[in-house]
C-alpha cells in the first residue's frame, strides 16, 4: 500500500491527543476516529473525483461502445469501428519544436501560471476496412480532455508531500476542479429530481404521476394524469392526452379484464374509478391492439421523432403508434423483442399510484424529499457533453468520408486518420469552451444550462473548500415558493443545515455535510443476479397477471424504479440483501428500502444518490468494537474493510427511512438498527469551523458560514508561488485557540484565517456602537490583523498578421538622462523592477503595439512603420510593491507577462472583522495601549467589544469559546480547547481550571481603567476569541469627489469609484427634497452640480437655436439663453431625430415690472411636426 | 448639622474599594477638598510625605514588583502610562534592503526586525544616544548601525538521511544573534565589551532560509517612544493592582476553613488552631471551638481576587473583600533594554519634567 501523507496520518496516530497505544479504547469516545479513516478514502471532494474517474475510466468507454460503428451510405463495403478509447495523462500541447524540455508532463502549477489547459490527450484505437481488409490503427489522438485535479489521471493523485512540493502544489489542496486557460474552474454539484422514478403530485385539476425517462439516446417525460375522473397518458410527442386503456390495449396481449387487474388488482374502489377510462376507449371505438395503435399513431406529433430528416417518409399511423410506444413513451423501459409487458406493467403501476394518491392524499410524493433527488456531478455533466460532442464527431467523420466516396475516381484508398485528428479538435474545443464559459448545451436533450462552472474562489482555504461541497439547485431563484428553500427533515446528515447563502439563493444553494457521499452508477447486473436467490419465493414479473401483482402481502421488487420481481417475504428479502451487502457480495452503495404503502421493495443502483455511513447495530449491540479501532490505529485496516466486515454500511436517504438510528451509544435500544459515527458530521466543512454551534441562534451560524469564506488567512502552502488576480493573505495566521474536530479533519488548523484576539467585553469610548470594535494600537504595531493584498496584471505580447509583434521598450528618459517620473519603476527591459514601490499612474509594463497589423496584400503601398505605446499602468491610489514578474509563453507561442503587486496593510478605521459566530463589526477606533483597561496581571485587550452585541444575537457559543479558550490558555492544556458541535460541554470544569489559575470562575475579572487609573465598577468578561479579518477594507472602498470626470453622452458625472464618480442623489432623496420644498437645493443637485448647459431657445418657435440664431425663424430676435440639464436637451434632440417635434414655451417666473409680458407667438406644446 | 469628624472605622472604610460578587463599589477616591463638608482634604506635602511609602517586593532586571502606598490613582496611573508610552528606547527603525531572497517580504521582515528588543551599555543608550529628528543626518550620537548578512548554503557535513533543515543547511534559520552592530565614532567608547549592543534574546527567529537564499540588509536603530510604535516601549507590560484586603468578619472554622483556604491562591489564607483564650472570649464566635482550625489571613498580597469565596453559601456574611485604594502594587516587566527598576525611576523623572513644563506654562498663562 502506498502511504500518502495527506494529513490524516496525524489524526490516526495512536498517540494523538495524548492517547497512548496502551490506553484503553472506548468505542463511545473514540469512534470518531472512523472519521479521519472515512475522509482518507472518501474525502470532502472525493465525490467530484470519483464521478470524474468513473467517467474517464468507464463511462467514456461505454459511450464509445454504443457509437462504435460508422458505416458509409455511399460505399456499403466501408466501415469504421472505434474499438477502444483511453484517456492519457496531462501533457503540454505546445508546438514540439519550440518546446525546450523533452518531457511532456505538465504540472497544474505550470498550467495556472502559463494560462494553459490542464488536459490530457485522449487516444482511440480504430479498425476500418480497406479493400475488404481489416486495418487496425492504434493510439490515434482524438482530442484533449480537461483533467480534474487529483483524479486518477492527474499527476497529483497518490502523490506524497514531497512530490506535491516538487510540483509546487499544496498538499492540503482539495483538488476536484479543472484548470482551463490558467483559471481554476469548478463544476458545481447540480441538484435534480431523480430520473426514471415515478413522482405523484396533486394539483387543482387532479392527481398526476410523472416520470422523466433518461437514456443515452433521449430524455423525455411521461405523465399519467387523473383528469375529470378519467385517467389519461400525456407525453410531449402526443398532441393530446390519450385514455390510459387505449395505451394499455396498444401493448396487446391483454383482455380488458387483464388490463383492469393490472391497474387495480382486486380492489373494488380502484376498479370503479377506472370505469370512465374504459368508457373512453369504447367511445373512441378502440377494441383491438391495431385500433389502439392507430389511435395513438394519429396523435403523434408530425415528424416529432424524425424531425430534421427530410428523406424520411411518414409511415402509416400504426407504425407511428408502435414507434412512439417502443421508443418514446417511458423510454427507459427497453423493449426486448416485441414483449411490451414490462412497459404495460410500468404504466399500470403509474396508474395505480395515481389512484392510490387520489384516495389517500398522504400517498402523494414530496418533491423536496431528498430521497427523490439526485446530485449531478462533474463526471456526469462531462459525460453528457462528451457524448454529444462524440456523436458530432462521428457524424463529422462520416460526412467527411461520404464526401470522399462521392468522388467517382479515387486514386488512393481512404485513410480516416487525418479526419479523426481534425474532427477531434471539435471535441477538444467543445469541452474546453463549456468548462471555460459554464454554458452546457446538449442539443440532444434540449439542455442549455448557463453557470454550470464557476471560478474557484481562492479568497481563503475555506472559500475554496466550501465551493467544492456546494450544490446548486435547478430551481428558479425568482419564484416565491418556500418549499424547495425550506430545511427538509430528510436532509439530516446529508446536507449542512447551516451553510446556505442569505438572500435570493437562500435554501437553493446548499452544501454537503461532512460525511456525505454521492453514489456513482453501480450497474444492475449484480443485483439482478442476486434477486432470485435471496429468498425462496421470488418470481420474475414476466407473465404475472395483475391479480398476482396486487395480491395482499405480495411485494413488488423494483430495480431503479422498474418492477422486476415479486416476493411475499419482503422483510426476509431485505435482510438477506443487506447481509449480502454487508459481507461484500453486493456493492456497498446499492440501497434497498421497503415501502409499506405501496407494497414495494426498491433497490437503487443509480448514480447521484446521497448517502452516508453508519455503524451497524444488531440486537442492541454496536458492531463497532474496541478491537476495530485498535486495528485502525495500527493501520492494519482501512475504512473500506469495515464495510465488508459488517461494521459499517452506507445508507441512502430512502434507506434511512427503514432504519432506527441512535445518535449516541447510550441511545441504543433493542430495535435500533444503526448508530451515528459522530453527530457533528451533520454539519458541513464550513459550519464545522464554528465552536459550540449548538449554543448559537441558528441564523448566526449561517452568517458565519458566509463570512468564513471572506476571512483573510492562509490560502494554501503554495500561496506565494501562485499569481492570482486577487489574493489576500494574512501575515501571522494562527490556529484557533478553540477548535473542533472538523477543523482538524479539514486541516483548517494548518491553513487558518484569523487570529486569537484577547477580547474584553465592555463599552468603551462610544466609538463602539453598532458592533464597532475598539482595537489596541500596540497590538496592531505587533502585527495583529496585518494582511497582504496581491494583484495580478497580465499582458500577452500579441503577434499580428503582418508578422510584427508587440514589443517591450525601456523607460522614456527625461532631459536629465534619468527615466521620467512615470517610468520610475521600469527596468531597461520595459518591465517593473521587483521590489520597487509603485505609485498611482506609474507604468509597470511598457508595451508597444505595431502600427502595422494587417496582412500585406501588395507590397506597393508603404506600410506604416513605428509603434504605438500601450503601457500597463498602476491605477490604484495607494502604492504597492512589485512582488513578482513572470515571463512565459502560452500554447499559442506568444509571450505572456504577469506582474504581481503586493500591498501590506495594517488594520485601520473601518476595516471589517468578525468572530466565528456571525458577529461582524468594523473598527470604530484605535486606542493606545496605555488607554486600554488592564487587569491585575497587566493583561491588556487586543479588541474591546461592546456587550450590546450579545442579548439580541444570542451567540452563547461565543461566550463559551471565550471561556474555553481562556481555560485552555491559562492551564496550557490544548485538549481543553475543543468546541465540537452537539458535545456536552464541561463549563464547570472550565470554571475550575480558571479558579486554579487565580481567575474568576465565570471569566469575568477585575479591570482598571487605563485612562483614570481607577477600577471599573463591573467585572469584565475577557478571554481569547478567534477573530477573522474580512476582505472588506476601507482602503478599497473609500471614495469622494468634488469635481471629476463626466460621462460623454449625458455630461453627467460618472458612476462608481473606479471612474472617480459622483454619489447619486437618487429618486427617494429627490422625493425628500421636494417634500421639504428645498427647491434651490434640488436645482443645485440635479442640474447645476450635474449637467447644466447653456442653450439658445427661440421664444417664438420654441425650438433650439444656435449661437443666438434660430434656424427655423431665420432670426436672432426672440432667441434667449437659458440653462437646462444637458440630459434634457439631449432628450429633446433625440426626439427630434425620431421625428417628434418638441417646442419649449418660455416665460419669466418673475416678470420685469417695466417690461410688458410678451406672449409667445405660438401656443403649442409637444406635437408631431 | 454640625460636622462630626470621621471615626477611625469610617476613615478606614474610605480607603477601601469594595469587591462584591458582581460589582466593584467606591471606586473613586474621596479625599478631595470639598467632598466631605467641614473636612480639610487640601493637599499638603507634609501629609503626603508622612503617608507615602514604597515597598519593594521583587527587583530583577526583567521583572520588578513594588508597592507605592499613599498616593492618588492619577499619579500611579501616570507612572504606568509613562512607562508604557513615554520612556525612550532604541529600536530598529530603518531597514535598508540590499538583497532579500527569503520568503519573508521586505516590509514584513522590516516590521519583524523592529520588534526585536536590544540592549547594551546603559550609559551609552540613555545618555549618549540622542533623539534623531526626521530630517537629521545619521550620526554616532543618534543612530546605531546594524547589519544582517546571512546566506544559506548546503551543509556538506550533514548526514545524508538528515531531515532537520537546521542541520542540513547552514544558516537555515536566521536568528537575532546574527545581527551585527557596526559602531561608529564615539559609540566605540560606550558600546564595547560587555556594554555591546546586542539582542536581549539572541534566539529570536527572524526568518527561515533555504540554500540559495540570502538576506543582506543594513539597519538603523534610533531612539523612539512607545506612543509612536509599540516596539519603542521599554516594557512588555507595566501595570498595577490594588492591595487586596480580606476581612474575615465571622469565624470560619473546621472544614469550612479548609475550603475557604482553597478559594484563594496558596499562601493567602492560613489555618490556625483556635486558642483557649479565644474560645473563652464571649461573643467572639469561637466559643466551644477550641483546638479547631480557623481561617486567618496570612498574606493578602498574593491574592488574585478571584472572588471565589463569595460564590459559596457557607461564607456568606463571613468575609468581606475589598482593596486598598492607595496601595498600588506595580508589576513592571522590562523588554530588556532598561532594567525594570530603572524604567520606573525614569518615569518619575519624566513626570517631574512634565510637571515642571506645565508649571512654566501655567505661569505664563496666569501672567
Amino acid at each position: 500500500m502506498v502511504v500518502i501523507d495527506d494529513g490524516f496520518e496525524a489524526l490516526l496516530e495512536p498517540f494523538y491527543n495524548g492517547k497512548k497505544l496502551t490506553d484503553p479504547i472506548k468505542t463511545k469516545e473514540d469512534k470518531y476516529q472512523l472519521l479521519p479513516a472515512f475522509l482518507k478514502v472518501k474525502g470532502l471532494v472525493k465525490q467530484h473525483i470519483d464521478s470524474y474517474n468513473y467517467f474517464v475510466q468507464e463511462d467514456i468507454k461505454k459511450i464509445v461502445q454504443s457509437n462504435r460503428m460508422i458505416r458509409s451510405d455511399q460505399d456499403p463495403n466501408f466501415w469504421l469501428e472505434i474499438t477502444d478509447i483511453r484517456v492519457g495523462q496531462p501533457s503540454r500541447d505546445d508546438d514540439p519544436e519550440t518546446l525546450s524540455t523533452t518531457t511532456k508532463h505538465v504540472t497544474p502549477m505550470e498550467c495556472r501560471l502559463r494560462d494553459l489547459n490542464y488536459a490530457a490527450p485522449v487516444y482511440i484505437d480504430i479498425a476500418y476496412s480497406r479493400e475488404r481488409q481489416r486495418v487496425v490503427r492504434k493510439n490515434l489522438k482524438l482530442c484533449r480532455m480537461p483533467i480534474m485535479l487529483k483524479s486518477a489521471k492527474c499527476y497529483l493523485s497518490g502523490a506524497n508531500n514531497a512530490q506535491m512540493e516538487a510540483m509546487n502544489e499544496c498538499p492540503l489542496d482539495p483538488g476536484g476542479y479543472f484548470i482551463v486557460g490558467g483559471t481554476e474552474k469548478v463544476i458545481l454539484i447540480q441538484e435534480q429530481l431523480s430520473k426514471n422514478r415515478v413522482i405523484v403530485e396533486k394539483d387543482d385539476k387532479g392527481v398526476i404521476a410523472s416520470v422523466t425517462s433518461s437514456t443515452h439516446e433521449r430524455k423525455s417525460k411521461t405523465y399519467v394524469a387523473l383528469r375529470k375522473d378519467r385517467i389519461v397518458l400525456q407525453h410531449n410527442i402526443l398532441v393530446e392526452p390519450i385514455p390510459i386503456v387505449i395505451v394499455l390495449k396498444a401493448f396487446g396481449g391483454m383482455s380488458d379484464l387483464d388490463i383492469m387487474e393490472l391497474m387495480a388488482g382486486g380492489d373494488i374502489a380502484y376498479q370503479d374509478d377506472l370505469l370512465m377510462s374504459f368508457d373512453d376507449a369504447t367511445k373512441a371505438g378502440v377494441y383491438t391492439q391495431q385500433q389502439a395503435l392507430e389511435y395513438i399513431g394519429l396523435r403523434v406529433k408530425m415528424g416529432g421523432a424524425r424531425r430534421g430528416r427530410p428523406g424520411a417518409v411518414r409511415r402509416n399511423p400504426t407504425d407511428d403508434g408502435l414507434d412512439a410506444l417502443t421508443n418514446l413513451i417511458v423510454a427507459h423501459i427497453t423493449i426486448q423483442g416485441s414483449d411490451f409487458y414490462p412497459k404495460a406493467v410500468y404504466i399500470a403501476m403509474m396508474v395505480r399510484r395515481v389512484l392510490m394518491a387520489y384516495h389517500d392524499e398522504k400517498l402523494v410524493d414530496d418533491r423536496d424529499f431528498v430521497g427523490n433527488k439526485r446530485l449531478e456531478l462533474a463526471g456526469q455533466l462531462l459525460s453528457l457533453l462528451f457524448e454529444d460532442l462524440f456523436k458530432g464527431f462521428v457524424s463529422q467523420v462520416k460526412s467527411q468520408f461520404e464526401y470522399v466516396f462521392k468522388k467517382p475516381n479515387r486514386t488512393a484508398p481512404y485513410d480516416p486518420t487525418g479526419t479523426i485528428g481534425v474532427s477531434g479538435r471539435l471535441i477538444t474545443q467543445g469541452l474546453g469552451r463549456a468548462i471555460q464559459s459554464g454554458n452546457w448545451t446538449v442539443k440532444r436533450f434540449g439542455m442549455a444550462r448557463a453557470g454550470v462552472t464557476h471560478v474557484l474562489s481562492r479568497l481563503s482555504y475555506i472559500a475554496a473548500l466550501g465551493m467544492m461541497t456546494r450544490i446548486s439547485s435547478q430551481f428558479e431563484k425568482t419564484r416565491k415558493v418556500s418549499g424547495p428553500r425550506a430545511l427538509q427533515p430528510s436532509q439530516w446528515g446529508m446536507l449542512c443545515p447551516s451553510d446556505t447563502p442569505e438572500g435570493e439563493a437562500c435554501g437553493l444553494v446548499k452544501n454537503l455535510a461532512l460525511m456525505t457521499h454521492i453514489t456513482t452508477e453501480a450497474g444492475t447486473e449484480e443485483v439482478e443476479r442476486w434477486i432470485p436467490n435471496l429468498v425462496s419465493d421470488v418470481v420474475r414479473i414476466q407473465g404475472q397477471t395483475g391479480t398476482e401483482l396486487h395480491k395482499e402481502g405480495t411485494y413488488i421488487i423494483h430495480v431503479n424504479g422498474t418492477p422486476y420481481a415479486l416476493t411475499r417475504k419482503p422483510e426476509a428479502f431485505a435482510r438477506e440483501f443487506k447481509n449480502k451487502r454487508r459481507t461484500g457480495f453486493i456493492n456497498p452503495f446499492i440501497g434497498i428500502h421497503i415501502n409499506q404503502h405501496f407494497s414495494a421493495i426498491h433497490i437503487a443502483t443509480d448514480e447521484g444518490r446521497i448517502c452516508r455511513p453508519y455503524i451497524i447495530v444488531t440486537n442492541g449491540q454496536s458492531m463497532l468494537k474496541a478491537d476495530h479501532l485498535k486495528l485502525l490505529q495500527l493501520k492494519k485496516v482501512a475504512f473500506d474493510d469495515f464495510l465488508k466486515n459488517g461494521v459499517i454500511e452506507y445508507l441512502d436517504v430512502n434507506e434511512e427511512n427503514d432504519a432506527l438510528i441512535a445518535i449516541r451509544e447510550d441511545d441504543i435500544k433493542y430495535d435500533t438498527t444503526h448508530m451515528e459515527i459522530e453527530p457533528f458530521t451533520i454539519l458541513g466543512a464550513v459550519a464545522g469551523l464554528i465552536p459550540f454551534p449548538h449554543h448559537n441562534q441558528s441564523p448566526r451560524n449561517t452568517y458565519q458560514c458566509a463570512m468564513g469564506k471572506q476571512a483573510i488567512g492562509a490560502i494554501a502552502y503554495n500561496q506565494f508561488n501562485r499569481i492570482d488576480t486577487l489574493l489576500y493573505t494574512s501575515l501571522y495566521p494562527q490556529r484557533p485557540m478553540v477548535i473542533t474536530k472538523t477543523i482538524q479533519l479539514i486541516h483548517y488548523d494548518r491553513l487558518p484565517a484569523g487570529q486569537n484576539a484577547t477580547v474584553v467585553v465592555m463599552s468603551y469610548s462610544g466609538y463602539d456602537i453598532e458592533d464597532a470594535l475598539v482595537l489596541n494600537k500596540a497590538s496592531l504595531d505587533r502585527g495583529f490583523g496585518a494582511c497582504q493584498v496581491f494583484r495580478k496584471y497580465a499582458v500577452e505580447m500579441q503577434k499580428y498578421p503582418s508578422g510584427r509583434k508587440d514589443r517591450l521598450v525601456g523607460p522614456q528618459l527625461g532631459d536629465d538622462g534619468k527615466p521620467i517620473a512615470k517610468h520610475r519603476c521600469l527596468d531597461a527591459d520595459g518591465l517593473a523592477i521587483v521590489g520597487a514601490k509603485i505609485n498611482q499612474g506609474e507604468t509597470m509594463i511598457m508595451k508597444e503595439v505595431p502600427l502595422d497589423q494587417s496582412v500585406h496584400i501588395d507590397n506597393t503601398s508603404p506600410r506604416p512603420q513605428g509603434y504605438r505605446p500601450q503601457p500597463v499602468n498602476y491605477r490604484i491610489a495607494d502604492p504597492a510593491i512589485i512582488d513578482k514578474v513572470m515571463i512565459s509563453d502560452t500554447e499559442r507561442n506568444t509571450q505572456i507577462i504577469k506582474i504581481q503587486t503586493r500591498q501590506t496593510r495594517r488594520p485601520e478605521l473601518g476595516d471589517k472583522f468578525s468572530s466565528r459566530h456571525g458577529q461582524k463589526g468594523v473598527v470604530g477606533t484605535i486606542v493606545n495601549q496605555e488607554d486600554m483597561p488592564f487587569s491585575d496581571k497587566g493583561l491588556v485587550p487586543d479588541i474591546i467589544m461592546n456587550p450590546h452585541g450579545f442579548p439580541s444575537r444570542m451567540t452563547v457559543g461565543k461566550l463559551f469559546e471565550c471561556l474555553t479558550g481562556k481555560a485552555s490558555i491559562v492551564s496550557g492544556r490544548r485538549e481543553l480547547g475543543f468546541g465540537d458541535a452537539f458535545r456536552s460541554h464541561p463549563v464547570e470544569e472550565m470554571g475550575k481550571v480558571l479558579i486554579d489559575a487565580g481567575f474568576s470562575w465565570d471569566g469575568k475579572d477585575y479591570f482598571t481603567s487605563g485612562i483614570t487609573g481607577e477600577p471599573h465598577e463591573a467585572y469584565l468578561f475577557n478571554g481569547p476569541i478567534f477573530y477573522q479579518r474580512l476582505k472588506h477594507m476601507v482602503q478599497d472602498k473609500m471614495h469622494s469627489r468634488s469635481r471629476g470626470p463626466r460621462a460623454v453622452l449625458t455630461r453627467q458625472p460618472t458612476e462608481g469609484r473606479s471612474r472617480d464618480g459622483g454619489l447619486r442623489l437618487g429618486e427617494m432623496e429627490r422625493d425628500c427634497l421636494i417634500a421639504y420644498g428645498a427647491s434651490q437645493l434640488l436645482l443645485e443637485r440635479l442640474m447645476i452640480s450635474s449637467d447644466a448647459t447653456q442653450v439658445d431657445i427661440c421664444e417664438r418657435c420654441g425650438q433650439l437655436g444656435y449661437k443666438g440664431y434660430c434656424q427655423t425663424c431665420k432670426s436672432t430676435q426672440a432667441v434667449t439663453k437659458m440653462t437646462m440639464p444637458y440630459a434634457a436637451k439631449l432628450l429633446v434632440q433625440e426626439l427630434i431625430s425620431m421625428n417628434v417635434g418638441v417646442r419649449m414655451q418660455l416665460e419669466d417666473k418673475f416678470p420685469h415690472p417695466d417690461r410688458k409680458m410678451e406672449m409667445p407667438i405660438r401656443k403649442k406644446g409637444v406635437g408631431a411636426t | 448639622m454640625p460636622h462630626k469628624p470621621p471615626t477611625e472605622e469610617e476613615h478606614e472604610a474610605r480607603k477601601l474599594v469594595g469587591i462584591n460578587y458582581e460589582t466593584i463599589t467606591n471606586v473613586h477616591a474621596t479625599d478631595i477638598p470639598g467632598h466631605y463638608p467641614g473636612e480639610d482634604h487640601s493637599w499638603d506635602i507634609n501629609k503626603f510625605r508622612d503617608g507615602f511609602k514604597v515597598q519593594i517586593h521583587q527587583n530583577d532586571p526583567y521583572e520588578a514588583s513594588f508597592s507605592l502606598i499613599g498616593c492618588d490613582p492619577s499619579i500611579a496611573n501616570a507612572f504606568r502610562r509613562i512607562m508604557i508610552a513615554n520612556i525612550p528606547t532604541l529600536a530598529i527603525d530603518q531597514v535598508f534592503i540590499y538583497n532579500n531572497k527569503s520568503v519573508i517580504q521586505d516590509e514584513v521582515l522590516a516590521s519583524r526586525l523592529g520588534l526585536i528588543p536590544f540592549t547594551g551599555g546603559r550609559e551609552g543608550l540613555q545618555d549618549f544616544m540622542k533623539w534623531r529628528a526626521k530630517d537629521d543626518e545619521p550620526k554616532d550620537y543618534n543612530t546605531v548601525g546594524l547589519e544582517l548578512c546571512v546566506k544559506c548554503e548546503n551543509n556538506p557535513d550533514a548526514s545524508p538521511n538528515e531531515t532537520d533543515p537546521r542541520k542540513l543547511y547552514k544558516h537555515a534559520h536566521v536568528y537575532a544573534k546574527d545581527i551585527v552592530v557596526t559602531l561608529a565614532g564615539r559609540q566605540v567608547e560606550f558600546f564595547s565589551g560587555e556594554n555591546a549592543i546586542r539582542p536581549v534574546n539572541p534566539d529570536i527567529l527572524i526568518a527561515k532560509l533555504r540554500p540559495g537564499q540570502e538576506i543582506d540588509i543594513k539597519m538603523h536603530m534610533i531612539k523612539g517612544v512607545g506612543s509612536n510604535h509599540a516596539k519603542f516601549s521599554p516594557v512588555a507590560t507595566a501595570s498595577y493592582r490594588l492591595m487586596p484586603v480580606i476581612n474575615i468578619t465571622q469565624p470560619i472554622l473546621g472544614r469550612d476553613a479548609e475550603k475557604f483556604q482553597k478559594c484563594f491562591p496558596e499562601g493567602v489564607i492560613g489555618l490556625e488552631r483556635v486558642t483557649r483564650e479565644e474560645a473563652q472570649q464571649v461573643g467572639s464566635g469561637y466559643e466551644g471551638h477550641e483546638g479547631e482550625l480557623k481561617a486567618v489571613v496570612v498574606d493578602p498580597r498574593r491574592d488574585t481576587v478571584s472572588r471565589e469565596c463569595l460564590r459559596h453559601e457557607e461564607f456568606k456574611d463571613k468575609v468581606k473583600l475589598s482593596r486598598r485604594r492607595d496601595h498600588f502594587i506595580y508589576l513592571v516587566e522590562s523588554t530588556g533594554q532598561i532594567e525594570s527598576e530603572q524604567i520606573f525611576l525614569e518615569s518619575v523623572q519624566h513626570l517631574k519634567a512634565k510637571a515642571k513644563k506645565f508649571e512654566i506654562q501655567l505661569k505664563n498663562m496666569v501672567r
